[in-house]
């Protein structure tokens, strides 16, 4: 029990009854969930689908971050494959192609990221710079510059639609949550992972792969950032290559490290960062039904980055223990009043 | 010689890229283009001045963007709603971008946190503030702004300097100064290099951490005052995804962005680059602004192999 007072899982559960306790006392009907048309409507579900594709690039991200790395490329890589779904959709191609078509545009994008980090051992941050910089322009160049519209009945269902009533889209995310869940835990590529991240050298002496596992977490987290492509096409109805994916590597970035995988890498939780995205997006939902303007609500978000950041700073955690320390022993010295023992 | 590689690499594709464009575009070789080279780019040049201190000490700052939007909206708010005078206003601005940088600083430094994480709060948070005071782009009329937008500095013949490329110089000059002639400079380069030697050699790690912060904040604060100046109003968007172009503009100049190795003067030759690249599809017209981008990732992706192979030269 002690153990799990510590653990980040603790910390992410009890931010999100707290904040779900603030919207309860003030508004009962923050998480009321109604039947209509055998859809459920509500915030919460709201919130589900609001955060699921934050959720699906903070996936890959995970893994990219529990190796050490970090993937900047992902927002540039969500306009890319959503310029590319268009343009396949529009010259009338099944949706089945068009998947292949979003998630082969992530593949690319993963393995480019992959050899320049695992092959050129470029920092991870410049690496992905590059693509960050460029495919935000090559998405531009894919869609002439332009918002398509996509009209598609199936693309739609993707992101909007409802199966036996839940929404498809948090569905489809938490199916691949599970599933990564399971390959990463029940093979020993999990293992790998975090082997990577905690010592490089050390996994590599011990005959893993190091460079390998490393490349193939970028290109899992292309993959991720292509899917995510699709889903924010879908949901707007439209590609838009400026303005789709925007902010996602901070987002995503944000839930990874809210979900307790530091960024140095080595122990990860997908289910930290399926909460972490999870909070998020309740933190701003609530501010939205509270009226904050929606311009304003980075600031809440900057202080809960910096609080998180600090609660898992062990120099912070020993600065506050001293001083917990100091202030119990000068209280105890009032009261008791005679010369304390020294320890 | 080897040293400067990167920075004699720079120059190379300076000179190349202006000259293709002077070939290609009929008056693209005037005095006028490059003191605009400057004057347009002035308020991304005295970011990048900044955040070449900060990845000199190993370090990124990723809020100068949203410090530029925040300022300039604060600046107007100030000036035009409050009718405050913009002597008293401007060190406000700067102070204000000084004051967001000590803090940040002061974390990253103090409590060991990444300064990636740092400064995205430091972004958001800025990023917030500015839209909280405003949400709207706020036009400012001041005498002092007329006779700025107005001002410029005649240089002989028809070469005249505008105001913000003046004090874009004036900082890149101060820049190179405490970079190349401070123990402050290589003080942070050491950082850079390897933090715990600098330490071990009693090297002031952690006030130079947190006063390259808070300098760099500054630089921001005093771009988005530029950038009021620029534009003759305030907007709390502004400077959305700057700090990006900042980083490249540094890396073009030959900055490893590690730490440890770089020179002021590349960055000044990366911004140049930058701002030649975008004046030559300006003077084109038929190619797209999307350009821009890509040629900007390639000569990003072209630097990082170049210094990936200088360094395990010099590795070896």
């Amino acid at each position: 029990m002690r153990d799990f007072t510590k653990s980040a899982l603790f910390w992410l559960l009890a931010g999100l009854a707290l904040l779900l306790g603030f919207n309860l006392l003030s508004d009962a009907a923050f998480l009321r969930i109604t039947i209509h048309d055998g859809h459920l409507f509500g915030v919460p579900v709201d919130i589900f689908t609001q955060s699921s594709r934050t959720m699906l690039v903070a996936l890959g991200m995970t893994l990219v971050i529990a190796t050490g790395g970090v993937d900047l490329s992902v927002g540039s890589v969500v306009a890319i494959s959503g310029a590319v779904c268009a343009l396949v959709l529009g010259h009338g191609h099944n949706l089945a192609v068009t998947l292949a078509a979003a998630v082969g545009v992530g593949l690319t994008a993963g393995t480019v990221n992959g050899l320049l980090v695992a092959r050129w051992q470029i920092q991870p941050i410049v690496a992905t710079l590059i693509l960050m910089v460029a495919g935000r322009g090559v998405a531009q160049l894919v869609s002439g510059g332009q918002v398509i519209i996509v009209a598609h009945a199936g693309f739609e269902y993707l992101a909007n639609g409802f199966v036996l009533g839940l929404p498809v889209a948090p569905l489809l995310v938490a199916m691949l949550f599970g599933l990564t869940q399971l390959f990463l835990r029940r093979t020993a590529a999990g293992l790998f992972v975090q082997a990577v991240g905690d010592n490089e050298t050390a996994s590599r002496f011990a005959g893993l792969a190091a460079a390998r596992v490393k490349a193939l977490t970028y290109v899992f987290s292309g993959a991720c950032a292509g899917l995510c492509g699709v889903m924010t096409a879908a949901n707007i109805r439209a590609a838009d290559a400026n303005r789709a994916g925007e902010n996602a590597e901070l987002d995503a970035i944000f839930a990874v490290v809210v979900g307790g995988t530091a960024l140095t890498g080595g122990r990860f939780s997908l289910l930290g960062t399926f909460l972490g995205a999870l909070l998020i997006q309740t933190l701003t939902t609530t501010m939205y039904y509270r009226g904050v303007a929606p311009a304003v609500a980075p600031v809440p978000k900057a202080l809960l980055i910096v609080a998180v950041s600090l609660l898992q700073s062990e120099t912070f955690r020993g600065w506050l223990k001293e001083r917990a320390a100091q202030l119990g022993w000068r209280r105890r010295t009032n009261r008791a009043n005679p010369a304390p023992t020294p320890p | 010689m080897k040293r400067h590689l990167p920075l004699i690499a720079t120059a190379a594709i300076l000179a190349t890229l202006f000259a293709a464009a002077a070939l290609s575009y009929e008056g693209f070789a005037s005095a006028r283009v490059m003191v605009n080279l400057f004057a347009d780019n002035a308020f991304l040049g005295i970011v990048a001045i900044g955040m070449t201190l900060v990845i000199f000490s190993g370090g990124i700052d990723l809020s100068v963007g949203a410090v530029i939007g925040f300022t300039s909206i604060f600046t107007a708010t100030l000036v035009t709603g409050r009718g405050w005078h913009p002597a008293l206003v401007w060190p406000l601005a700067i102070l204000g971008g000084a004051a967001l940088g000590a803090a940040m600083g002061t974390l990253i430094h103090a409590f060991r946190l990444p300064a990636f994480l740092i400064t995205l709060a430091g972004m958001f948070l800025a990023r917030g503030t500015g839209f909280w005071l405003n949400t709207e782009s706020v036009g400012i009329t001041h005498p002092w702004y007329a006779a700025l937008a107005n001002f410029a500095l005649p240089l002989g013949g028809p070469i005249q300097v505008p105001a913000a490329a003046l004090i874009f110089g004036a900082v890149a000059l101060a820049g190179y100064v405490i970079a190349h002639h401070m123990r402050f400079g290589r003080t942070l380069l050491a950082i850079g290099g390897s933090e715990q030697s600098s330490v071990l050699m009693g090297l002031p790690v952690g006030r130079a951490k947190i006063a390259v912060y808070t300098l760099n904040g500054a630089c921001a604060g005093l771009a988005g005052v530029v950038a009021t100046i620029y534009t003759g109003s305030g907007n709390p968007s502004m400077g959305v995804g700057l700090e990006l172009d900042a980083i490249a503009v540094v890396v073009i100049g030959g900055t490893i962005l590690t730490g440890g190795r770089g020179h002021i003067v590349g960055t000044v030759l990366g911004l140049l680059i930058f701002g030649t690249i975008q004046a030559a599809i300006l003077f084109d017209g038929r190619l797209s602004s999307w350009w821009m981008r890509i040629v900007v990732g390639a000569l990003l992706l072209l630097f990082i192999l170049l210094q990936r192979a200088l360094l395990r030269r010099v590795q070896r």
